[in-house]
């Protein structure tokens, strides 16, 4: 599904991705984990299109097609979504019509014909509930005045909205309390099925006891160092990331 | 007195208007009758307003230029009313000229043959809002001078809508003033919605007076005009009188659009509170001067103004002045302007949902001019001018399109 080779991302000359090489098939779920610092949004950003970083080497084929030639809302209409560690807050802009207008292209786009009123609405009903939102919600503006883990699951709605076949989470359980963690999870969990792939970007294991990886892998100095089992995540929230620091100096020393 | 603030293509368009008067043509009596049937038909479902139309700068009526209700509400011709009720008008229009007029202000004294005409006894409170709608259609190039009078006694209501709409593409001078007088407790609701032609010029001068406690709302939106400047000026002479207002300026291609507000706190206790927005798109100018005076004896007035600006092309030109002349010392006052562009982290966020980048201009633009008109009390106006900024910023709305609240099509 996503195929990402020898990407090299910098941002004003600075190198930030050093060749990251990354594959994920249909249904699965990786865990990408980190320390601060090391490409890990970076990477988010690039697959989702953001235009400050330039990618200087490298590719990365989504269903075959060059995604970095794809327009960022091309991207979304392909089935790519991204939940952002720090929403945007849009005032004025509800909820209601944010969505409206997001599915109608993306259904356009497919050579769907547009929900009727009708099925928006109850769309907008079933799937506030995955992540246990309020119908009030459709009525308020994007994101503002949202607390931290409103805004999260909000991206979650989203998500469950869109229907995405690729979803990319970025930090999306950073600032959450344990319930809120556990609701924004579970939304991900019950929006799992056999066809759509989830990556999970965080630093924190505790995520991944709600959602479940298939692989997970280390990104350490621009690049993926490691890559494993879900005990692998276990084990760093063990012992921590000096290890693999210790590893891939040592290997880099030879 | 002209202002010093004033830019030099707003001078270069006012000297266009009053350098050679005599190129503009006036209409001396009111036309014939016709049924307003014939012209008009209402595009707004459930409103309610007693609809009051000029055209060409007369009243336009059956035989009947005043109406009175039983409570005593007086609507209708200024120039009838002067005859039939000369101590309700004259007080006002014998006033003498104020610091702030300027030479338009001295011109429409000076020519005005009619206006409208709006009187409320004390404890009274209108039924239904009085609706101006001002039409030009001529083969002329018109010059208008209305004078329009609005008294509200004491404890009196009243929700006022005014319309200024071009019925063709002529280019005209229209240069208004609205006299405003609110008693004690007193309290007005004043929409103005401008959608004239690209080669209109049009003044609009609104100046308020207030007793104690009374209330002044004034709204307004502003769609398309050639070249539009509306002054209000409120002189709050009383403790306890309040003043708000919004405003809301669409400008494209070269429309020029001033805004100048002047505030005069005279007395303790009073306030005002104002937000402007605008919108400016290809080569269009906006400028925006709000004043706001509190006189030495002004204490504990409470001030406010913002104007915020989104300029869509670098041709784009806007001016933003808010400015506070503070002589008292136990006052809350404060000002802020802003001028930029949409926010690109909006921008992305909206298109990595699927959303083109036109569409999504054009939901941010909705919504930060859509805060306006959430200030419309009244909700079918609210509704109707919800749809004119949608389809004005889709760039589906121009001068053809109907106004506000009904539809001129002259027969």
């Amino acid at each position: 599904m996503l195929k990402i080779e020898n990407l090299h991302v910098s941002i004003k000359g600075k190198e930030i991705l050093k060749g990251v090489n990354l594959e994920i098939n249909e249904g699965e779920v990786h865990a990408i984990m980190g320390p601060n610092g090391t490409g890990k949004s970076t990477l988010a950003s690039v697959i989702a299109g953001k235009e400050i970083f330039d990618v200087t080497e490298g590719r990365i084929l989504y269903n075959g097609k060059n995604l970095l030639e794809m327009s960022i809302e091309d991207r979304a209409r392909e089935g790519i979504f991204i939940g952002f560690q720090y929403p945007v807050e849009i005032p004025g802009v509800s909820i209601a019509n944010f969505m409206r207008t997001a599915l109608d292209e993306i259904r356009r786009y497919r050579g769907e014909e547009p929900l009727t009123e009708l099925e928006f609405r109850k769309m907008m009903k079933e799937k506030a509930k995955v992540v246990e939102l309020t119908e009030k919600l459709s009525t308020r503006s994007v994101n503002e005045g949202f607390s931290g883990g409103e805004k999260k699951r909000n991206e979650i709605f989203q998500m469950a909205m869109l229907e995405p076949k690729l979803a990319i989470l970025d930090e999306t359980d950073s600032g959450l309390d344990i319930d809120a963690l556990r609701i924004v999870a579970n939304g991900v969990t019950k929006l799992k099925s056999p066809t759509n792939s989830t990556v999970v970007i965080t630093h924190y294991q505790r995520l991944l006891d709600y959602i479940v990886p298939d692989v997970v892998h280390v990104l350490f100095d621009g690049k993926i160092v490691k890559s494993g089992s879900k005990e692998l995540a276990l084990e760093l929230e063990k012992r921590g990331y000096e290890w693999i620091k210790q590893e891939y100096e040592s290997a880099n020393a030879q | 007195m002209r202002n010093k603030m004033t830019s030099t293509t707003t001078t270069a368009i006012h000297d266009e208007c009053l350098s050679d008067l005599g190129r503009w043509h006036v209409q001396t009596e009111p036309a014939p009758y016709r049924p307003v049937e014939e012209y008009f038909h209402c595009k707004v479902k459930d409103i309610d307003t007693q609809m009051c139309i000029f055209l060409n700068g007369w009243y336009v009526h059956d035989g009947q230029p005043l109406t009175t209700t039983p409570e005593g509400i007086i609507v209708g011709s200024l120039a009838e009313a002067r005859k039939r009720f000369p101590e309700k008008v004259l007080p006002y229009l014998n006033e003498p000229a104020r610091d702030r007029d300027d030479e338009f202000a001295a011109l429409n004294r000076e020519r005005f043959n009619d206006g409208l005409f709006i009187y409320l006894p004390d404890n009274v409170t209108a039924a239904k809002p009085i609706q101006l709608i001002s039409l030009t259609d001529a083969e002329e190039e018109l010059m208008i001078n209305n004078r329009n009078l609005i008294v509200l006694g004491k404890n009196a209501e009243l929700s006022f809508v005014q319309c200024d709409d071009s019925i063709q593409f002529k280019k005209s001078f229209i240069n208004n003033v609205t006299l405003v007088r609110l008693a004690e407790d007193a309290r007005l609701s004043y929409y103005k919605m401008e959608n004239k032609n690209a080669e209109s010029l049009l003044f609009n001068q609104v100046d308020v007076e207030q007793k104690g406690h009374s209330q002044f709302f004034s709204h307004t939106m502003t769609f398309n005009a050639g070249y539009l400047r509306n002054r209000i000026n409120v002189y709050h002479t009383e403790p306890f009188a309040s003043a708000t207002f919004y405003g809301l300026y669409l400008v494209d291609r070269k429309q020029h659009v001033d805004h100048e507000i002047f505030i005069d706190h005279q007395v303790p206790d009073c306030d005002s509170h104002l937000l402007y927005k605008g919108i400016v798109d290809d080569e269009a100018q906006a400028n925006f001067l709000g004043h706001v005076v509190v006189r030495p004896d002004a204490q504990r007035t409470v001030a406010a103004q913002t104007n915020r600006n989104i300029t869509l092309t670098d041709n784009a030109h806007v001016t933003s002045r808010p400015f506070l002349e503070i002589y008292a010392d136990d006052v809350k006052c404060n000002h802020g302007s802003t001028v930029g562009q949409l926010d690109d982290e909006a921008m992305f966020y909206l298109r990595t949902r699927g959303i083109c980048e036109r569409n999504a201009r054009m939901l941010l633009m909705f919504a930060f001019a859509n805060e306006i008109a959430n200030y419309i009390k009244i909700d079918s106006l609210k509704e109707r001018y919800m749809e004119m900024i949608r389809k004005r910023l889709n760039g589906e709305l121009t001068i053809c399109d109907q106004c506000v609240l009904h539809c001129p099509h002259l027969l």
